[in-house]
């Protein structure tokens, strides 16, 4: 049984679960948003995508969730298509005239899951995301904190194992961000997701991830991509370890060499 | 026991309270006192009633003549509010059909423009001939043309006013048309279509009177407009103030009746119902 679960995990590790080879995107104004994109995303684990603005983050996100199309390339996931996908975006997006239980159960009242079974589900995320006691209340009354928590756990309620997250705590206090990256590891161990997670902060695309891909823009390219072997799930202790600042620097130094070259480029 | 039985006519009542708040006292003071300069104001010069009849001469009409003018004050409300009704009805139906599709909105929203825009008394002889057997209905279309643009151009701002990552969730979760448009648009045009509603109710209002004084129709049907030609051509000044002054409070009643139900409505999350507090 264990050796057989252990088997499969290997066998997982080596099967992507997403690939993404050769995509480009070029938006109708002719701007090159992405160009020879390549990216092969292992099951449950945490993968950031760092870069400065319009690097074409978001359209790598847009593109996985077919919100968007590529206009080049292939995009295969694992064989079977047994992937659930769930989106959290970078405001909290709730709907103000719901409850935050409401708010929640939208996906499963869209997918006219029966009441009965989407109040378990409900609840369920709620408590996954530690927001029992806030059922009733309007995001109003609620931090920017526990919105994203609100986002987050109408994420989760469909049970997807892949998550794609475009700068969700982008618009949060350092306190807040802090936690939520520490509960976000746990849920990603707890339910086995793979994560996506677009970010503008070197830190947190490090803390979270089991790799990291930097990326430059004009076009949107892929410049760095740097495996953080580091044991996972990490706890705050991490953030001030030496091996943490090293993949900080090795970041910063993939990302300021891209800038560089593309203000070459300019110039 | 006998403190707090002590206590309890001391403390004034919450009604009290809000009565006395600035909010409420300040018009009031500034009503009293423009109502007392002019009633000193047609003493003074001795105007005749003719010309200008003083606030308490306006009231003590009202009180004489309420037998004749409340049946008639009864018939305006009456096309007022049917044409109100009409007009949320018709108006939430066309603007989601608007909302249906931006060629469907290109394609006729000029032509509900043409509504607002064309001059109620200029068309109302018009549609009184067409409807001559059933003069309350020409009346209430006349209202209800007036009525009807304020709330289709705020519902369909309030229907396309959705916010777009929203929107991308619904997409995600595979919601199909119906399901956003329960869901997601109905309630994000909710504010905008309960303003459209308020700016309405008083329009629908001033729509029944217009047309009552273009059809000019007496008898048992007759509304507040025609006390108010009648009152003009036999000199009784005093009534066609005390007929106007009913006509007001109505559009303030309305107008208030729908703030309320506004407020109501959007009280657990549109800024506009809150109590900001810094």
């Amino acid at each position: 049984m264990i050796g057989s679960n252990l088997s499969s995990a290997i066998a997982m590790k080596t099967q992507p679960i997403l690939t993404l080879e050769h995509v480009g995107k070029t938006y109708a104004n002719g701007t090159v948003a992405l160009q020879d994109f390549n990216l092969a995303v292992e099951p449950n684990t945490i993968t950031s995508l760092v870069g400065p603005s319009g690097c074409g983050k978001s359209t790598v996100l847009r593109i996985i969730s077919e919100l968007g199309d590529l206009s080049t390339g292939r995009m295969t996931w694992r064989s079977g298509n047994d992937h659930k996908l769930a989106y959290v975006f970078q405001e909290a997006a709730l709907m103000p005239w719901a409850t935050v239980m409401d708010n929640i159960r939208l996906p499963l009242k869209l997918a006219k899951v029966p009441k009965r079974q989407a109040l378990g589900l409900v609840s369920e995320a709620i408590a996954q995301v530690g927001l029992q006691g806030f059922e009733r209340v309007y995001p109003r009354e609620l931090s920017g904190g526990m919105k994203m928590r609100v986002s987050i756990a109408r994420a989760l309620v469909t049970r997807p194992n892949v998550l794609l997250m475009d700068e969700p705590f982008g618009a949060l206090d350092e306190m807040t961000r802090g936690k939520l990256n520490q509960d976000l590891l746990q849920l990603q161990h707890q339910r086995n997701l793979t994560i996506l997670f677009v970010t503008h902060s070197i830190y947190e695309a490090v803390y979270l991830a089991h790799r990291v891909v930097v990326m430059a823009s004009k076009p949107g390219r892929v410049v760095a991509d740097i495996a953080i072997d580091s044991p996972h799930p990490r706890d705050p202790d991490y953030r001030t370890s030496a091996q943490f600042n090293r993949y900080c620097r090795e970041v910063s130094h993939s990302l300021s060499d891209a800038m560089g070259e593309s203000l070459a480029l300019a110039l | 026991m006998l403190s707090t039985t002590l206590e309890q006519p001391t403390a004034t009542p919450k009604w009290v309270k809000s009565l006395l708040s600035p909010d409420v006292l300040a018009p009031i003071i500034v009503g009293l006192v423009l109502l007392t300069a002019w009633e000193l104001a047609v003493r003074i010069t001795n105007t005749p009633p003719y010309l200008l009849p003083g606030p308490i001469l306006i009231l003590q009409t009202l009180a004489k003549d309420w037998p004749t003018l409340i049946p008639s004050w009864f018939v305006t409300m009456k096309i007022a509010f049917t044409a109100l009704v009409a007009a949320t009805v018709s108006g939430l139906f066309v603007a989601i059909l608007f909302a249906q599709s931006k060629w469907i909105e290109r394609s006729f929203f000029p032509y509900a423009v043409l509504l607002q825009t064309t001059p109620i008394v200029a068309v109302a002889p018009l549609i009184i001939i067409w409807l001559k057997n059933n003069t309350f209905a020409a009346l209430v279309v006349c209202a209800w043309i007036v009525a009807f643009f304020p709330i289709v151009s705020n519902t369909v701002l309030g229907l396309n006013s959705t916010d777009p990552s929203l929107v991308n969730l619904f997409k995600l979760n595979k919601a199909n048309r119906w399901q956003t448009l329960w869901y997601l648009r109905l309630p994000t045009s909710l504010p905008y279509f309960l303003a459209g509603l308020r700016i309405s109710g008083g329009l629908a209002l001033i729509g029944a009177v217009v047309a009552e004084f273009v059809a000019g129709t007496g008898g048992a049907q007759s509304g507040l407009a025609y006390q108010i030609l009648i009152a003009g051509y036999n000199l009784q000044i005093p009534r066609m103030f005390a007929a106007l002054l009913l006509i007001t409070v109505s559009g303030i009643a309305i107008f208030a009746a729908l703030s309320a139900l506004s407020n109501v409505l959007l009280k657990n999350w549109h800024s506009s119902a809150m109590k900001h507090e810094n």
